[in-house]
């Protein structure tokens, strides 16, 4: 399971377009391996490299331009499309531990939670001002609190809401597949009369 | 007053899980050897078994070669084998039912599961992949995740999950002839906005909906997740019914009778209220290309690219604002995908291309989206409809929707595809991806270029 996250402090990098799909963060050509490792290299491989096969650097990409950005914001929609999850797992491996961004792609959030991810979701004219004024300074993240500051906006702070379950996973490392093993009797009870109710599922 | 969600998840809800979260029982996980897997590994990895192997399907369709007499390890991109060597091994010690490269029921798991009987009404299906909600046509509820989640359901046969905020759209009136689903889901996204679904659960309704065939709604709610939908529901009605009955898996004899009173009940009750709802009258939708690299940047074949179009996107596909798309030269077109992949697709596909062939130059692809559709579809003879115009005839699988590396198109080629992405790179690097029903695909492979479906082919069919 993923490292607890209680807060962060890192450096912000801004990719302020809308829909910024699975497909772009980890190209399905990157994903060699059946494995959940070795993802980083290939992470927006397609914007990152001017050349994707020699990994010549395009130097304007926000990541190459700030290698150390582990704060990165972004427009609406982020991480739409494809479920896969290796898109959480190449942002993860590179050092990216906040995703700041108008709106999420559903499932793309709900697997950030499973790995320690912390998709933020913030109206769009704050999104905006991180992005004009924040580039490669430091936010900060407090997710107990559930509140951010931004070192360039003097006074600004921001609270973010995340649903407790998440909230629990990313403080905790939670594994849920443990946790719900734990309800095992009460599952096999509800199968019992869910068989009973309707046994061709079963059958 | 119930809607059909909430009559679906209290169905399937086990319990509390805490935190405004319930437990919900998953009748059938489908996984494929892109993001399945890996989850079959990582349980493996933990020492964790999978609970009920019996309720789950591992089928191989993402990255299988659509070469024709493809090996049964064959891969469509350099290295892609081992994804389909390690999920089979892995499936195989799990004592999960693999619908393998050489099935006779292989293909896209979203068109295959249906086929199969293994997507029923008032079934929970789940799947790693973000078109599940395909399912939600017959009245299945069935959403996309991810590998960590299918995980949880191969251990507990549940996940864990939050109710979805509810969304109905009813589409009256009819749509137009050589209007398909596809233009409609394209129409919405487009007038919407790719996130214009708000994470709802959408259930579809309306004439529209209800003249729709089976095949359609499948397509529909396919383009859901385009949608930012958390998915998509229709009520099964005698259509969806008949769709499903007599599928190999399906319930049968007294089983059936009594699944069958249970089906009856699956609808939203009169005057029910959802969180958001949307009215379209059919007859606004005419047939959509998409000119951008969001689903969401679509207008209707023949209008222009709107002069406020972001210059970016215009760069990467090449266009300009107020530029018209029709007679735009194209070098490829692509039928197939869990969107447009099914026989009433390659039958509309193939409308247009009797007595036709394709234009110098374009490379066109058709790849059946299951190996019933394309034993069905050659049993009708339209595989030498499509060959003989040019097409290339695939063996079924995702193929050419998705670029996982290899040969493909050239960079900055226009293809024109009956696939449900546009986005930047999604078939290939540099590769610009316009979004079309199958007949219009076709159509542009004859051309040449973004044109129009032939009004005589269209009309001796009477579409």
């Amino acid at each position: 399971m993923p490292a607890p996250l209680e807060s962060h402090a890192g450096i912000a990098g801004a990719l302020l377009i809308d829909n910024v799909d699975t497909d772009q963060i980890i190209p399905s050509r990157e994903m060699r391996a059946v494995s959940r490792s070795g993802l980083a290299d290939g992470l927006f491989a397609g914007w990152r490299y001017a050349d994707a096969e020699s990994r010549v650097l395009r130097p304007d990409f926000i990541l190459n331009r700030q290698p150390l950005t582990s704060v990165l914001v972004s427009g609406h929609n982020f991480g739409c499309g494809s479920s896969r999850e290796h898109a959480v797992w190449a942002l993860a491996e590179f050092g990216i531990r906040i995703i700041i961004a108008k709106s999420f792609g559903e499932i793309f959030h709900g697997n950030c939670m499973r790995n320690g991810l912390l998709p933020v979701t913030l109206p769009a004219g704050d999104v905006d001002a991180i992005a004009a004024n924040c580039e490669g300074e430091v936010i900060q993240v407090n997710v107990r609190t559930q509140t951010l500051q931004a070192g360039c906006l003097p006074g600004w702070s921001r609270a973010f809401q995340i649903d407790a379950f998440s909230k629990r996973m990313i403080l905790e490392g939670l594994d849920p597949v443990r946790l719900t093993l734990r309800d095992a009797g009460l599952i096999a009870r509800f199968q019992a009369g869910d068989r009973a109710r309707r046994p061709w599922v079963y059958s | 007053m119930t809607t059909l969600l909430d009559k679906l998840w209290d169905l399937h809800r086990i319990g509390d899980a805490g935190d405004g979260y319930d437990l919900i029982a998953v009748d059938r996980l489908l996984l494929h050897e892109r993001t399945g897997g890996i989850a079959l590994k990582s349980l493996q990895e933990q020492g964790l078994p999978v609970i009920d192997p019996s309720r789950c399907f591992t089928f191989m369709d993402h990255i299988v070669s659509f070469r024709p007499g493809r090996g049964r390890d064959e891969a469509r991109s350099p290295g892609g084998e081992v994804f389909i060597l390690e999920t089979r091994r892995l499936a195989s010690d799990a004592g999960i039912t693999i619908i393998d490269t050489d099935h006779p029921d292989q293909g896209i798991v979203h068109v295959a599961a249906p086929e199969l009987g293994i997507a029923l009404p008032g079934f929970t299906v789940m799947c790693p992949d973000s078109h599940t909600c395909s399912l939600g046509a017959l009245g299945a509820l069935a959403w996309g995740i991810g590998s960590s989640e299918a995980e949880h359901i191969l251990a507990t046969g549940t996940l864990r999950a939050k109710k979805p905020r509810q969304m109905r759209i009813r589409v009256s009136g009819e749509l137009g002839a050589g209007v398909t689903a596809k233009d409609l889901a394209l129409f919405l996204i487009a007038r919407h906005g790719a996130k214009g679904a708000n994470r709802c659960a959408i259930e579809f309704c309306g004439s529209a909906i209800e003249a729709m065939p089976v095949e359609g709604r499948l397509t529909l709610c396919n383009m859901a997740v385009e949608f930012a939908a958390f998915t998509a529901l229709i009520a099964p009605d005698e259509k969806a019914h008949d769709f499903v009955r007599a599928r190999r898996l399906a319930p049968a004899g007294s089983q059936l009778a009594l699944a069958e009173a249970h089906w009856q009940t699956l609808a939203s009750d009169p005057g029910s209220v959802f969180d958001e709802e949307i009215f379209l009258d059919a007859g606004e939708v005419t047939a959509q290309v998409s000119w951008g690299t969001s689903p969401e940047e679509t207008i209707a074949l023949g209008a222009a690219i709107p002069l406020s179009a972001n210059i970016r996107v215009l760069n990467y596909m090449g266009l300009s604002a107020g530029q018209r798309l029709e007679g735009l030269a194209i070098e490829g077109a692509f039928i197939g995908s869990c969107t447009n992949g099914r026989l009433s697709d390659l039958e509309l596909a193939a409308r247009q291309l009797r007595g036709r062939n394709v234009a110098p130059g374009v490379r066109a692809v058709c790849v059946p989206g299951s190996r019933r559709v394309k034993q069905e579809a050659e049993a009708r003879g339209l595989d030498l409809v499509f060959r003989e115009a040019g097409f290339e005839w695939g063996e079924p699988g995702c193929a050419m929707c998705f670029y996982a590396g290899g040969k493909t198109f050239a960079p900055g080629a226009r293809v024109v595809s009956s696939t449900n992405r546009n986005f930047e790179g999604r078939q290939g690097p540099g590769v610009r991806t316009h979004l079309s029903n199958p007949a219009v695909v076709a159509a542009s492979a004859v051309a040449g270029c973004i044109a129009h479906p032939a009004r005589t082919a269209l009309q001796e069919e009477g579409v």
